[in-house]
């Protein structure tokens, strides 16, 4: 075996060089010297970041084709790199209370071994490498989930996490093996790919497309598969919360596309089209009515986190790379979007311990600074121009009316009329926050350092990514990348 | 040219609205009045040096064998909708964008130093000072645009900060309706614009990629000026009600520039706009903003001369307004509304002047573009003394607070400074020699008579009127007779600080010289140098209407006599028609409260009402209802949840194989 091969894997091995910095860092420092843990690893997070910006991908398919290094999968990684930074920043406050200063090293290094797995996905073209990806971006998220130790709405959500997430890889699984059954003993997507156009429209090839779809639809929450997301947001940590509600989504929705665009992609027209048709329209719909209802900022933001995965996944539906393109674009807009109302939402609980939707009723009298946050993030989530969900909503719906078929242009449709549904919910909080009147509930605070930095990036994200042009272009540009056939690559 | 120094033009004032707007509030008035004259005062330098370089450096960018080039600095793509639809954002420099350059941030920095003694003590003196920092980061993103697109764009900033300064004194409900008004106004003409864009840009869109244009950008400035003809020529043949697509493209166009330009019947938000601060008025409502439609159409111009059609209208129009303008302006009580309707005048003045400019000999006469340079020189010129006018207005109402001149009169020996400038000012605008106004207005004329002799008379009539209005409003405000309120103790006029004069004597120098500067050698339609020649004639007849307009309100309004209330008594019809400004706004009271409120909003409003809102009341009610019946999936049972996910796939999996067998 050619060990220069693994050259290639520079994101993975730099975050597994980060996990083991920091796995050390902690294991060998005494408990009154863990202050620095923190801005040691974000820091070192950071320049990994920049780093992975930075180092050009190698366009190269490594392992006979198991693992791809392309430009489009070293974005991803990068977005999602950015999203797992806010997460540090905001969590900062959160970890060095304490019940958790003193496990704070095992929070980094979970987040750094779930990152891990998601890289793996993103990477992996092979179905082998893609569930031990997927297996180590989900089993350690479970102990996260359960990271407040003492409180009992932890350890609920962990069970609920850890058992759907088991029943979901088994599906998967199960799913997988089907199609194994088609590929004649290989598990290379490029292999399955040319089996499977054969034997295309038999039963079990459908049984193996709704499971997959049911296995990669529990991480992103699709509908039906959902139900275990509202339960573990509310139950769990909110900087676990906001880090699944975004970097989990993102990395699998990414993975959800070259999957099945790369393995399943002859199977298209008739088939996977109309079934991801409907999961996308019940996703979002059931979604947006199950969020008008919520009082709970954290279970609020779970069922919009589910119907903005419709949007996420109505990139899939067009199957090109324009799709694809606008769809990391989209979770680029999504993760600061999502992040900057996490933001607000963790500072307040944090501070007062307050997490209703009526506890922000004038808000903006004692805390205008995140009151604009927060309506920022309202604003971009629901698509107003000129902020940058508007122009990640209006790239995702051109991109599927771009294929140009009647059917799609009703999905967009029903899509838009789900805007305006969404845009009531999302501007309830905008009107507790401004217009309700009565004294603010929330009295005035000072929020974190770490978290107003994060404030800032999230807030000019959300100015920014859509005003200036050029990251659109790239992701549009690296996007036939991450689904060029793997052969030309070896 | 390397981009430093036109990105930082535009960045200063940029940045200045963000720093003043955003940190002001907590900035003693201070530091935010002395940031903002010194960033205004660099912006103008950096403007000098850019205007310079392009004037004088000889460079191959800007100057070939003579004939001065249009050059992009840079021009980045911004949004990419199509091929040829792609919208970018540039800096293009060219005779006229350099000369704006000047003027822009010259007023601006003046009506920066001047605004520093005359808001001192106004509230949001932080707040002002952001609002013309925005309003001069629009108007300069306006001239240096490289195509339509980013001019729209920036043209609806300039009006947006328009808005914003005219209602500054938002305590003032004349202030709200005022700003509401021009910002109403000119929107709606922008609509015409937008409309106009958009043909325009079907019109190139209709030339084959592979024609003159290639895949270039349908918006470019320098691809529409350059082949006007090659690129237009396949559309020149559809017509609509009689006129070429083109020509309604570009009258459409000039609509917009109507709106922000004051033109009848589109000039009623204008005299209500000096409800803003004095220094505002100076510097949007006379200088800068106002003269947005001149130059829209003279960087059009290439476009017009296709379809001259589009410039008769453009001369007719401008003709009309000057007259009614001028008219009014004989009939004004408040001095700044006197100064608004000369402004609108002289804008149409310069309407005129562009519309009789023609590339192509027409009946076999060679008109050579004169009406262009003289346009734009009018505009150069108009810019100084017309700010000069304002300012020195301004300085009267701090001493005498009130716009009013029946409470000035007697005011030259209280205030030498603003007496002398202001003179200097009238001086010019009446068209005397030497003064800048004689100059550009002899050439405006020459042309018009070249055009046809109808607006040569036209015109000069209307320069007489100007003449006469301008020393009606000087003789009462400095001679008359002396208001005796000034004797009582504490009420004695004084001139204003420092920051006050110096703009004023500054502006006032400007104007004695500016008309001796080789105008034409800079500015033309095509970019070859213009030489240009007083022609006796015209600035024989100009000179002498002048000098009698000037003599007839010197023996009027000299000293304080029965002369005019006899005048007045004589016609009264007439003056009190010209004073309400012909019913101009008594008219868009009655068409938009009476005709457009009952007629058409009332059956919109009823749409809306039971139609849109009932639609969205029953989707909402729909939601709402929906949203209860499902409720009981989600009732926390893990084993629910998993049954649930399981039957969801099988369910799936199940219709798609009955759906597809």
């Amino acid at each position: 075996m050619d060990y220069s091969q693994f050259g290639a894997m520079l994101p993975e091995l730099i975050i597994l060089g980060l996990f083991f910095i920091v796995f050390l860092v902690d294991t060998f420092t005494k408990d009154g010297e863990k202050k620095f843990l923190t801005p040691v690893t974000a820091i070192l997070f950071a320049l990994s970041t920049i780093a992975i910006w930075i180092i050009p991908a190698s366009d190269q398919a490594i392992f006979g084709g198991m693992y791809v290094d392309t430009a489009a999968c070293k974005v991803m990684k990068a977005i999602l790199n950015i999203g797992v930074f806010i997460v540090f920043l905001q969590s900062a406050e959160w970890v060095r209370t304490d019940e958790i200063a003193i496990r704070k090293g095992e929070f980094y290094e979970l987040i750094l071994v779930t990152l891990f797995g998601m890289y793996l996905m993103i990477s992996a073209r092979h179905f082998l490498l893609f569930i031990i990806g997927l297996e180590a971006a989900s089993l350690p998220l479970a102990a996260l989930v359960a990271f407040n130790k003492k409180h009992y709405d932890s350890h609920e959500a962990a069970i609920k996490y850890i058992l759907t997430a088991v029943f979901s890889s088994a599906i998967l699984l199960m799913g997988i093996s089907f199609v194994y059954a088609f590929s004649g003993g290989s598990l290379y997507f490029e292999d399955i790919r040319n089996a499977i156009s054969v034997g295309a429209h038999s039963g079990l090839l459908i049984c193996a497309l709704a499971f997959v779809i049911a296995g990669i639809g529990f991480k992103l929450s699709l509908v039906p598969f959902h139900l275990w997301t509202a339960d573990v947001y509310q139950g769990a940590p909110t900087a676990i919360t906001s880090y699944l509600s975004v970097i989990s989504k993102g990395s699998a929705a990414f993975a959800f596309f070259v999957i099945f665009v790369q393995v399943f992609g002859t199977l298209y027209s008739g088939l996977w089209e109309w079934m991801m048709y409907a999961v996308i329209i019940a996703t979002i719909t059931v979604g947006n009515l199950f969020a008008i209802r919520q009082k709970n900022m954290k279970r609020f933001m779970a069922f919009s986190s589910i119907s903005q995965a419709g949007y996420i996944m109505l990139g899939v539906m067009t199957e090109s790379a324009m799709g694809l393109g606008s769809m990391m674009f989209y979770i680029f807009v999504y993760i600061v979007s999502n992040l900057a109302a996490f933001g607000v939402i963790s500072a307040v609980e944090n501070k007062t311990g307050k997490l209703s939707m009526d506890d922000y009723d004038g808000f903006h009298k004692t805390n205008p600074r995140l009151s604009f946050a927060m309506t920022l993030a309202m604003f971009s989530l629901a698509g107003i121009p000129p902020f940058a969900g508007f122009f990640s909503k209006i790239l995702i719906f051109t991109s599927v009316t771009a294929v140009d078929s009647m059917a799609l242009y009703m999905l967009v449709l029903i899509a838009l009329i789900n805007t305006i549904i969404s845009l009531y919910y999302y501007l309830l909080v905008v009107k507790a926050i401004w217009l309700k009147p009565g004294d603010a509930k929330i009295e005035r605070f000072e929020s974190d350092k770490c978290d107003r930095v994060a404030m800032c990036l999230c807030v000019s994200g959300i100015v920014f990514l859509g005003l200036v042009p050029y990251i659109y272009d790239y992701c549009i540009e690296v996007a036939p990348t991450a689904i060029a056939t793997i052969t030309t690559l070896l | 040219m390397a981009p430093t120094l036109p990105i930082l033009i535009l960045a200063i004032p940029f940045a200045m609205f963000l720093i003043l707007g955003i940190g002001g509030v907590k900035m003693p008035r201070k530091v935010a009045g002395t940031l903002g004259i010194i960033a205004n005062g660099t912006l103008a330098v950096l403007a000098y040096i850019v205007a310079f370089t392009y004037f004088f450096s000889g460079s191959a960018d800007f100057i070939i064998d003579g004939v001065r080039q249009q050059y992009q600095v840079f021009d980045v793509t911004w949004l990419a909708f199509t091929d040829r639809m792609v919208v970018n954002i540039g800096f293009l420099l060219d005779p006229i964008c350099a000369m704006m350059l000047v003027v822009i941030t010259t007023i601006s920095f003046m009506v920066h130093l001047y605004s520093w003694g005359y808001m001192e003590h106004e509230p949001g003196f932080q707040r002002y000072y952001a609002f013309l920092a925005l309003f001069t980061f629009s108007m300069l993103g306006l001239v240096v645009a490289t195509n339509i697109f980013q001019m729209y764009i920036f043209w609806e900033l300039v009006g947006v900060s328009s808005y914003l300064l005219i209602g500054f004194f938002y305590k003032l409900p004349s202030a709200v309706s005022a700003s509401k008004k021009a910002f109403i106004v000119t929107r709606f003409a922008d609509l015409f614009m937008l409309i106009g864009i958009l043909v325009l840009s079907y019109c190139v869109s209709q030339t084959p990629a592979d024609g003159p244009l290639g895949t270039a950008s349908a918006f470019n400035f320098l691809m529409l000026n350059e082949q006007p003809t090659n690129v237009l020529a396949s559309t020149l043949g559809a017509t609509f009600m009689g006129g070429s697509i083109l020509t309604w493209a570009m009258v459409l166009i000039f609509v917009g520039g109507m709106g922000k330009s004051a033109m009848m019947p589109l000039h009623i938000w204008l005299p209500d706009a000096m409800e803003g601060p004095t220094p505002v008025s100076a510097l949007i409502h006379a200088a800068t903003m106002v003269v947005a439609g001149v130059y829209l159409v003279a960087r059009f111009f290439p476009l017009f001369c296709v379809v001259p059609d589009s410039l008769t209208f453009i001369s007719i129009v401008g003709a009309i307004t000057a007259f009614y303008a001028a008219v009014v302006a004989c009939a004004q009580i408040d001095i700044k509304r006197i100064l608004a309707f000369s402004t609108i005048s002289q804008i149409a003045f310069m309407m005129v002047s562009l519309g009789c400019a023609y590339d192509q000999p027409i009946e076999g006469v060679h008109y050579s573009g004169l009406g262009y340079m003289a346009g734009m020189f009018h505009l150069f010129t108009h810019a100084m003394f017309k700010a000069l006018l304002f300012l020195g207005a301004g300085a009267l109402i701090h001493a005498v607070h009130s716009n009013d001149y029946t409470k000035m009169g007697g005011l030259w020996k209280y205030m030498p400074i603003t007496h002398w400038t202001f003179l200097i000012g009238c001086l010019a605008i009446a068209g005397i020699y030497p003064f800048s106004g004689f100059f550009s207005k002899d050439e405006m004329l020459a042309a018009m008579f070249n055009r046809h002799w109808f607006y040569g008379v036209w015109m000069t009539m209307v320069a007489g009127l100007t003449a006469f209005y301008m020393f009606r409003m000087y003789f009462l405000v400095f001679w008359w007779e002396e208001n005796p309120e000034y004797k009582k103790e504490g009420h004695k006029p004084h001139d204003a600080p420092w920051q006050m004069s110096v703009p004023l004597i500054f502006l006032a120098l400007v104007s004695c010289v500016a008309g001796f500067i080789p105008f034409g050698e800079f500015v033309t339609y095509n970019g070859e140098p213009y030489h240009i020649h007083i022609e006796p004639q015209v600035a024989a007849t100009s000179l002498t209407v002048a000098v009698l307009a000037i003599a007839l309100a010197f023996v009027m309004y000299r000293k304080k006599n029965s002369l005019p209330s006899k005048f007045k008594n004589a016609m009264p019809a007439l003056w009190e028609a010209a004073h309400r400004r012909f019913y101009w706004d008594e008219i868009y009271m009655f068409i938009t409260h009476k005709i457009i409120f009952n007629g058409i909003c009332r059956g919109i409003a009823w749409f809306d009402r039971h139609i849109i809102d009932g639609a969205m009341d029953g989707m909402a009610s729909m939601t709402q209802w929906a949203s209860l019946k499902i409720k009981g999936m989600q009732n926390g049972s893990i084993q629910s949840y998993v049954i649930w996910y399981f039957l969801g796939a099988a369910v799936l999996a199940a219709i798609t194989w009955i759906c597809i067998i």
